[in-house]
């Protein structure tokens, strides 16, 4: 469920990166507050703990093949949800560092989407009300089942959604969901079945363990209200501060607001786009730069408006584009040449 | 991630690497963090169509692997890891979006161009993450981070996180070969075993923790990570950033493939 910074335009980037990092001071806050200063490094090692365990493979029964764990839901039964949240967000930032996956513009859309629906949705409202009345192997069986699959659920919609909103997939709405749900809930699953597993031994052979965590975290609605107005209150203003950059991203919020709620443009944000483009035409080096006669007719009037492809400049983008990889070739050669004669230089 | 081995390599690999000796790696690390994420950002607006206005962006992963004089194949290798992914989804571009384009008289679906766009910025993007932490380090990273403001508790646990990765994976493979011998022809954990095989990890975990937080105490350990000295920033971090930051918003604005082919052009004729 990893989002790769391919798949997301800066401004759900930057969005979601100042989302999570509200979501992020709160929780640190909060385990500043009741610090027990074992936790640090307690988090450090479970962090670790489920980096290892993404790597286990689970036979899935009856399939032949395997499957791996997430681990939110884990670290949150074992940490509570603030430090488990932090203790995802490192993962995440290490994986994305090291591994690849994920990348650092979309690493606020993956903390939230793997951190946020199991920290503060799932384990509250789900795993705490169903092990309410106690804890035993049947309670956190259902609790773990339940909660992994909702919090993969949400993740799965939310990735859909950036997707969607970011507007570098040509997926539709419907499309899309149809295919991350349904995977979303054959991996819920597994994860869940793992995720009981591990809980229910950790229960029976130091139960402690969960009763501590159980024990500390009073949950209400109340927190989570504030959480809720911090996100709302920071998805305006970084939504609205970058949207001048959207206006001029010809790729943007427009498009996946038109495909996801059947909306026009908005007329000022066309405006915005007509006014950088003449901008961009008169500061432009070669205004005219296309290959005549090759106009794209086959593409309909509506879709030419905006985005379209300007075949002239592919065409012309191809050939230029060819020999910026030749001047990087060159660039590469020379650097390297003369590297290698500085070295024997030296060794002599 | 495929296997631990290979993780445990890369890890120690990408450390070794940012121990190098280069003008590169000598440069502050704020300095190289907000670099590539300005990159990330610039690469990121570009619209899907865009295909040749995206090349000249390889030029900053291109000068940064050759000055910090970076292996090439682990990078291409972390790549091939990484691109399926961004393929799979990306796949379904030229199927979904059926308008035809002409280019060079042949017809193609518009949905291979944002396909190669998509997969030209995954390239980009992925390679400038690993190139910044071969040539920074997560300790300078994490001084990085700390001038940045981010709180001293999360940066904290993310070096601890880090430091333990080893650690555990080397604790998971003895267990997982101990497993694997006395399981032959067996592809994973059997179900019967999920619990036990995890939870037994956790609970060595949590013991080792224990361990480690104690001799932390001893040495001294008062919630203070210390990554030694960090020069502050010169001449040349400045020039660094502004001048490669003033390369990206030229090559944002202006399409200097489409200038160098002219320019090739009109030196040809």
């Amino acid at each position: 469920m990893h989002m790769a910074d391919a798949l997301i335009s800066p401004t759900v980037g930057f969005t979601m990166m100042s989302v999570t990092a509200g979501v992020a001071a709160y929780s640190i806050k909060k385990i500043q507050s009741d610090m027990d200063e074992k936790k640090i490094p307690m988090m450090g090692v479970l962090g670790a703990f489920i980096f290892a365990a993404q790597m286990i493979n689970f036979t899935i029964p009856a399939t032949g093949s395997s499957g791996h764990l997430g681990g939110g839901m884990i670290l949150t039964a074992l940490l509570g949800p603030y430090a488990g949240f932090l203790a995802m967000a490192s993962i995440l930032l290490i994986q994305a560092l090291f591994f690849g996956d994920g990348g650092l513009l979309a690493y606020g859309c993956n903390v939230f989407n793997m951190g946020f629906y199991t920290c503060f949705i799932a384990y509250p409202y789900i795993y705490k009300l169903i092990t309410r009345k106690g804890l035993n192997s049947h309670n956190i069986f259902i609790a773990s089942m339940i909660s992994a699959v909702i919090g993969l659920q949400l993740g799965a919609f939310s990735v859909v959604l950036e997707t969607l909103f970011s507007g570098k997939t040509e997926l539709p709405f419907g499309t899309f969901v149809m295919l991350m749900q349904p995977i979303h809930l054959a991996i819920g699953i597994v994860e869940g079945l793992v995720t009981a597993s591990i809980i229910n031994f950790v229960w029976k052979a130091r139960p402690e363990l969960l009763e501590k965590v159980a024990a500390s975290e009073s949950f209400g609605t109340l927190y989570l209200n504030k959480i809720l107005k911090g996100f709302i209150v920071a998805a305006v203003i970084v939504g609205g501060g970058l949207s001048w950059f959207a206006s001029v991203n010809p790729d943007g919020l427009e498009w996946s607001m038109q495909k996801v709620a059947v909306t026009t443009e908005l007329s000022t944000s066309d405006e915005m786009h007509q006014i950088f483009s003449i901008i961009q035409e008169k500061t432009a080096l070669l205004p005219d730069y296309n290959f005549k006669g090759t106009e794209e007719k086959t593409v309909s009037e509506n879709e030419n408006t905006w985005p379209s492809v300007n075949i002239g400049t592919t065409v012309s983008g191809l050939l230029g584009g060819a020999m910026t990889f030749a001047l990087a070739g060159l660039i590469g050669l020379i650097v390297n040449l003369i590297k290698r004669r500085e070295d024997v230089s030296a060794s002599k | 991630m495929t296997n631990l081995t290979s993780a445990l390599y890369n890890i120690r690999l990408l450390d070794d690497l940012a121990k190098k000796n280069t003008p590169i790696h000598a440069l502050h690390p704020l300095v190289k963090l907000l670099t590539t994420v300005i990159y990330l950002a610039v690469v990121m607006s570009f619209g899907r169509y865009e295909i040749s206005n995206l090349l000249p962006f390889i030029f900053f992963p291109l000068f940064v692997t050759l000055f910090a004089e970076l292996p090439l194949m682990p990078i291409v290798h972390r790549l091939l890891v990484v691109l399926p992914l961004i393929i799979g989804i990306g796949i379904l571009n030229p199927i979904i979006d059926n308008h035809t384009v002409t280019i060079l008289g042949a017809n193609f679906s518009r949905g291979w161009i944002t396909f190669l766009s998509l997969s030209i910025k995954c390239i980009l993007s992925v390679t400038v993450g690993i190139i910044l932490i071969a040539t920074t380090g997560i300790d300078r990273l994490a001084v990085a981070m700390r001038m940045l403001k981010i709180p001293k508790i999360f940066v904290l646990q993310l070096l601890l996180t880090y430091r333990y990765i080893t650690v555990l994976m080397e604790e998971f493979l003895r267990m997982s070969q101990a497993y694997s011998l006395r399981a032959p022809e067996q592809k994973g954990i059997s179900k019967h075993n999920w619990g036990s095989f995890a939870g037994q990890l956790i609970l060595r975990t949590f013991d080792r923790a224990d361990r480690v937080y104690q001799a932390m105490l001893l040495r001294g350990f008062s919630m203070e990570y210390n990554v030694g000295r960090i020069e502050k920033a010169n001449f040349k971090d400045f020039a660094y950033l502004t001048g490669w930051c003033l390369f990206f918003v030229i090559a944002r604005i202006y399409n200097l493939s489409l200038f160098l082919d002219s320019l090739i052009s009109g030196v040809v004729k």
